[in-house]
């Protein structure tokens, strides 16, 4: 019974065509308001930034990528847009999920997997992602859906690198997801 | 005429405060579609779920027609819209060393958060990933440097380099998305999951 609702509730998400023009309009916004695109990874660098800042003054400068990093962002580099952005992100899917009645503390995962598994490939997902994310210059968000939105080159190469690799990959980690 | 911020019609922090706006239209978009389920998201390597795809490729379309609209409109102006330069080497390689990560995550930095906001210990994991990953680059910059500004081939318009108008490729691009579309129907079909 319980199960069922929660099925119920699963299942409303919104039409993904609709979702997608909504997603599209946000990003309309954004060019049109800022003159930039959308991101996340960003808003993580300059997280990393401050916290290395906060530990060792001195480290920053001894790391020449945040030592640019942090020259380009004038004060501190929380005062960046992409970190006010993914603030509002945090804020936004909790509400979403709030009203849908999604709120739950839970590791998901294939019923065919341990949770301890899923966590282990998460955290290793998550770092190569956020690896991958500076060298590309930015994720998902900022360079290839941004990049793609205003037709440059770099985004649509990122967005088939990075989904022409989750292809090939697929049958190697298929125990994780089917 | 837009964009705004660039043009100085609206302050440096009135344009934080909007970002923080815009974030939450973002995040809210994104947890309404399912984003914020790894199962979700994966599902489109296997054929049983879509939802990226659509989503994805919708948005891309959408905000690539708005902006040749409104810049016909005289509405924006853009020259003055961010568009990313290309490094070729680092782009491809960064995609790539990213697609093993969402294949492994199966999450991307934007659909972690939205999992962690609603809950899920597995994005709030991934997300921590996330930092060691962003951290461990700054940390080994020194191995990347040269590849990370090997083949900078500028700000090109891939309509450009195809020796196109935007307006000819948008076109091609739509054709291309029905296409894809299509295809994501069928394998939604061919390939059914419980639900999950």
């Amino acid at each position: 019974m319980s199960n069922t609702t929660t099925n119920e509730r699963s299942r409303r998400y919104l039409n993904p065509y609709l979702g997608g023009v909504l997603l599209g309009l946000v990003l309309l916004a954004s060019n049109f308001i800022s003159g930039r695109g959308l991101g996340a990874s960003g808003a993580v660098k300059s997280v990393v930034a401050t916290t290395i800042e906060a530990v060792d003054k001195d480290a920053v400068n001894t790391m020449p990528f945040m030592a640019e990093y942090a020259e380009s962002h004038s004060g501190s580099p929380m005062r960046s847009w992409l970190v006010f952005e993914m603030l509002g992100v945090l804020v936004g899917g909790f509400l979403s999920g709030a009203i849908a009645g999604r709120l739950k503390l839970k590791v998901e995962h294939s019923p065919k997997i341990t949770s301890k598994r899923r966590l282990i490939f998460a955290l290793a997902g998550g770092t190569l992602f956020g690896l991958g994310s500076q060298l590309g210059r930015g994720c998902t968000s900022g360079s290839a859906l941004s990049g793609m939105a205003v037709l440059s080159l770099g985004g649509f190469v990122t967005m088939m690198a990075i989904f022409g690799t989750a292809f090939a990959l697929a049958y190697f980690f298929r125990r994780n997801w089917i | 005429m837009g964009p705004l911020a660039p043009y100085e019609i609206i302050s440096e922090n009135t344009n934080f405060l909007l970002a923080f706006f815009i974030g939450i239209g973002f995040g809210w978009v994104l947890e309404s579609s399912g984003f914020s389920s790894s199962r979700k998201l994966a599902g489109i390597f296997y054929g049983y779920d879509a939802v990226v795809l659509k989503v994805f490729f919708t948005g891309a379309i959408t905000c690539m027609l708005g902006l040749l609209f409104m810049s016909l409109f005289g509405w924006v102006d853009l020259d003055l819209v961010y568009v990313n330069p290309t490094y070729l080497t680092s782009a491809i390689v960064g995609g790539v060393i990213m697609g093993a990560g969402f294949i492994m995550g199966g999450f991307c930095p934007g659909t972690s958060f939205c999992g962690a906001a609603i809950g899920k210990i597995d994005a709030m994991v991934f997300v921590a990933g996330l930092f060691l990953g962003v951290y461990g680059f700054a940390f080994t910059y020194g191995w990347w440097e040269k590849l990370y500004f090997a083949k900078y081939l500028g700000e090109p318009k891939v309509s450009e380099k195809l020796g196109m108008s935007d307006g000819l490729f948008g076109l091609f691009m739509i054709i291309a998305a029905i296409g894809m579309f299509a295809v994501a129907e069928w394998a939604e079909k061919k390939f059914p999951r419980e639900e999950y």
